[in-house]
């Protein structure tokens, strides 16, 4: 909480942050690492970065190292660019036997783009993920915070022809 | 007519379930009340809850009422409750409908089992894709302090009591007890070695209870209605309801709330049956955790543990996954075997590398390359995983395989000697 910090935790990430440190005992600023570094890639365009991690490490007073180790664990950290818009497109058991294998093709095609890249636009990206806890919907996706279930190729022309 | 939502969806058909409003008009909070008027004692409470039979429902089935004495209520310092709602073992949604639709008796329910166990505070582990239900339960909890019903000194009671979400970011194994509890500590979702356990070492070293949201969420109504009421909705090693969450195969997949015992069969009916005309051919009744039986077995059992467990698989977490006649078994095991191998914490060897290297053998004899004794290799490899690492992901990740070579041999044998799937002409 050093003064000098003079990077993204400040104004509305920082109070965002001190809601969520004002939830743990007080001895234990640590427990809001989670939320601190998903409140920073959010404001980052979705992706995390040396310094932001840094940045948290001072803030909630961790070691770096402390910070990378729970940065690299977790699947919704990303440490490579995405699109602003993020696909996570469910390919688990539940999904897979309903068409997401089909239907992750079908976007890949459509977006001219492959899982893990960008599209040339910045628009776009693809992300297959695991069981999103939404099987009773499969085939479905996370985008930004949102699920969007019982999808096939109509459903996702109206979705992606309909984003920003 | 199978009877349906009778405990954790009992207001899923109304339209704003998930208001106080609504809650306190379907009886909600009352217990709550009861409790800080000093009504109903924590050994009260225990005893009903062990009356009512009720088995955890986050996958191990461990009886409820006897993991809350292990509490020491009269200990001093801080003690909390945890609420899991990390639900990721594949098939399973449905805590994410309790948190939907039914966040005050989640809320309710973690306060009735923190105030048995003598807990200051309480947390619900949310798993981070979770917005839109972590928003319901962070709203319940807001509806509820302002109600005065949560924080400090209740409703004139003298007793303090916090309760919060936390927030997950993507990892299933943060569902096993201890690597949640690492989590909710700002660390890696990695395992602890038991013991100690966390009644006596839990969250910041401090004695705590782990339970499934739909156990918490149970507990309002068993209160409300009584323990023998629950316990002979149910069988008898199992009382009560159960919520099933049913995928893949089916016309209407979607949470059943049905009693324990109910017949797969109907259970089956009331997801609208095999879609497309089409027959069964294979059920994973418990999450991709458990044994999968081939569609024979599972018509002829019934969704309780221990006719489950006859039939050679476990109830697990009631995640029912069907599939069809037109299912290659091989790749939907080459896909769970993935999921563990990206899932695996890494921290025991066996597990580490044995869950890459069956996936990489599944994937092999996949792609027409398998070898005859590929078989071998993979039953082999399992056996090296199971009971030899720190947590259940690692005995979780052999089952599959070992129960689909058993059912579905002929499948893997298809690949290895033709290089294609039965389904395929060559
Ligand atoms: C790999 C693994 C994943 C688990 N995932 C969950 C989960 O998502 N939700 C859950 O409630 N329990 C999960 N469990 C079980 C928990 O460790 C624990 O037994 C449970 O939360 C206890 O609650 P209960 O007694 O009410 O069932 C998991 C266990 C293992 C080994
Ligand atoms: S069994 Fe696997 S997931 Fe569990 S602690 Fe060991 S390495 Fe981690
Ligand atoms: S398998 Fe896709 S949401 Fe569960």
């Amino acid at each position: 909480m050093s003064a000098a910090s003079q990077g993204m935790i400040q104004g509305d990430v920082q109070s965002r942050i001190d809601k969520w440190v004002a939830r743990y005992p007080s001895d234990q600023p640590q427990s809001a690492v989670m939320a601190a570094l998903r409140i920073v890639q959010e404001a980052n365009g979705g992706q995390l970065t040396t310094a932001l991690m840094d940045e948290v490490a001072d803030y909630l007073g961790m070691t770096p190292i402390a910070v990378y180790e729970v940065a690299t664990f977790y699947s919704m950290y990303e440490h490579q660019p995405v699109g602003r818009h993020k696909l996570c497109v469910c390919t688990n058991i539940s999904c897979m036997l309903r068409g997401s294998d089909e239907l992750l093709d079908y976007m890949k095609q459509k977006l001219d783009v492959e899982v893990g890249q960008v599209t040339a636009d910045g628009k776009f990206s693809i992300k297959t993920v695991e069981c999103l806890g939404a099987c009773g919907g499969a085939p479905m996706m996370m985008l930004g915070k949102d699920y969007y279930e019982n999808l096939d190729e109509k459903r996702v022309d109206e979705i992606l022809d309909g984003l920003e | 007519m199978l009877p349906l939502n009778e405990c954790c969806y009992r207001l899923n058909h109304l339209d704003t379930p998930w208001d106080i409003e609504t809650y306190i008009e379907n009886g909600g909070y009352q217990i709550w009340k009861q409790v800080l008027a000093g009504e109903l004692s924590p050994q009260e409470i225990i005893d009903e809850i062990k009356t009512s039979n009720i088995r955890g429902r986050g996958g191990a089935g461990f009886p409820t009422g006897l993991k809350w004495s292990f509490m020491n209520r009269a200990a001093p310092g801080p003690k909390y409750i945890l609420c899991n709602s990390d639900e990721g073992e594949p098939g399973t949604f449905k805590d994410r409908d309790i948190l939907r639709y039914n966040p005050h008796q989640l809320v309710e329910g973690m306060m009735i089992a923190g105030y048995t166990i003598g807990a200051t505070a309480g947390y619900n582990y949310i798993r981070g894709e979770f917005w839109e239900p972590y928003k319901r339960f962070h709203n319940a909890i807001e509806q509820a302090r302002e109600a005065g019903l949560l924080g400090e000194n209740i409703l004139g009671s003298g007793y303090d009591f916090e309760l919060h979400a936390h927030l997950g970011a993507g990892a299933y194994i943060c569902g096993e007890e201890t690597a949640l509890i690492e989590s909710l500590e700002g660390k890696k979702g990695q395992p602890r070695f038991k013991p100690p356990f966390p009644a006596s070492y839990g969250a910041w070293g401090k004695p705590t209870t782990v339970n499934n949201t739909e156990t918490l969420a149970s507990i309002p109504v068993i209160l409300a209605k009584g323990g023998e009421w629950f316990r002979d909705l149910g069988v008898e090693n199992a009382g009560g309801t159960k919520c099933y969450a049913v995928s893949g195969h089916v016309e209407k997949p979607g949470n059943f709330e049905v009693r324990m015992g109910t017949p797969f069969k109907d259970l089956l009916e009331a997801a609208g049956g095999i879609w497309k005309g089409r027959e069964l051919k294979a059920v994973i009744p418990g999450g991709a955790s458990t044994a999968v039986l081939p569609g024979e077995k599972a018509l002829a059992m019934n969704m309780d543990y221990d006719s489950i467990a006859k039939s050679g698989s476990f109830l697990g977490a009631g995640s029912v996954i069907i599939m069809d006649d037109h299912t290659d078994m091989v790749k939907a095991c080459e896909r769970l075997s993935w999921f563990y191998h990206e899932e695996s914490c890494g921290q025991c060897t066996p597990c580490r590398e044995g869950t890459g290297w069956m996936y990489r053998v599944i994937h092999r004899i996949r792609q027409g390359k398998g070898r005859p004794e590929d078989i071998e290799l993979l039953r082999n490899v399992g056996g090296k995983i199971m009971g030899k690492v720190i947590c259940g992901l690692g005995d979780a990740a052999a089952t599959p395989v070992s129960s689909f070579l058993e059912h579905f041999e002929h499948e893997f044998r298809h690949y290895i000697d033709h290089g294609c799937s039965i389904f395929d002409r060559q």
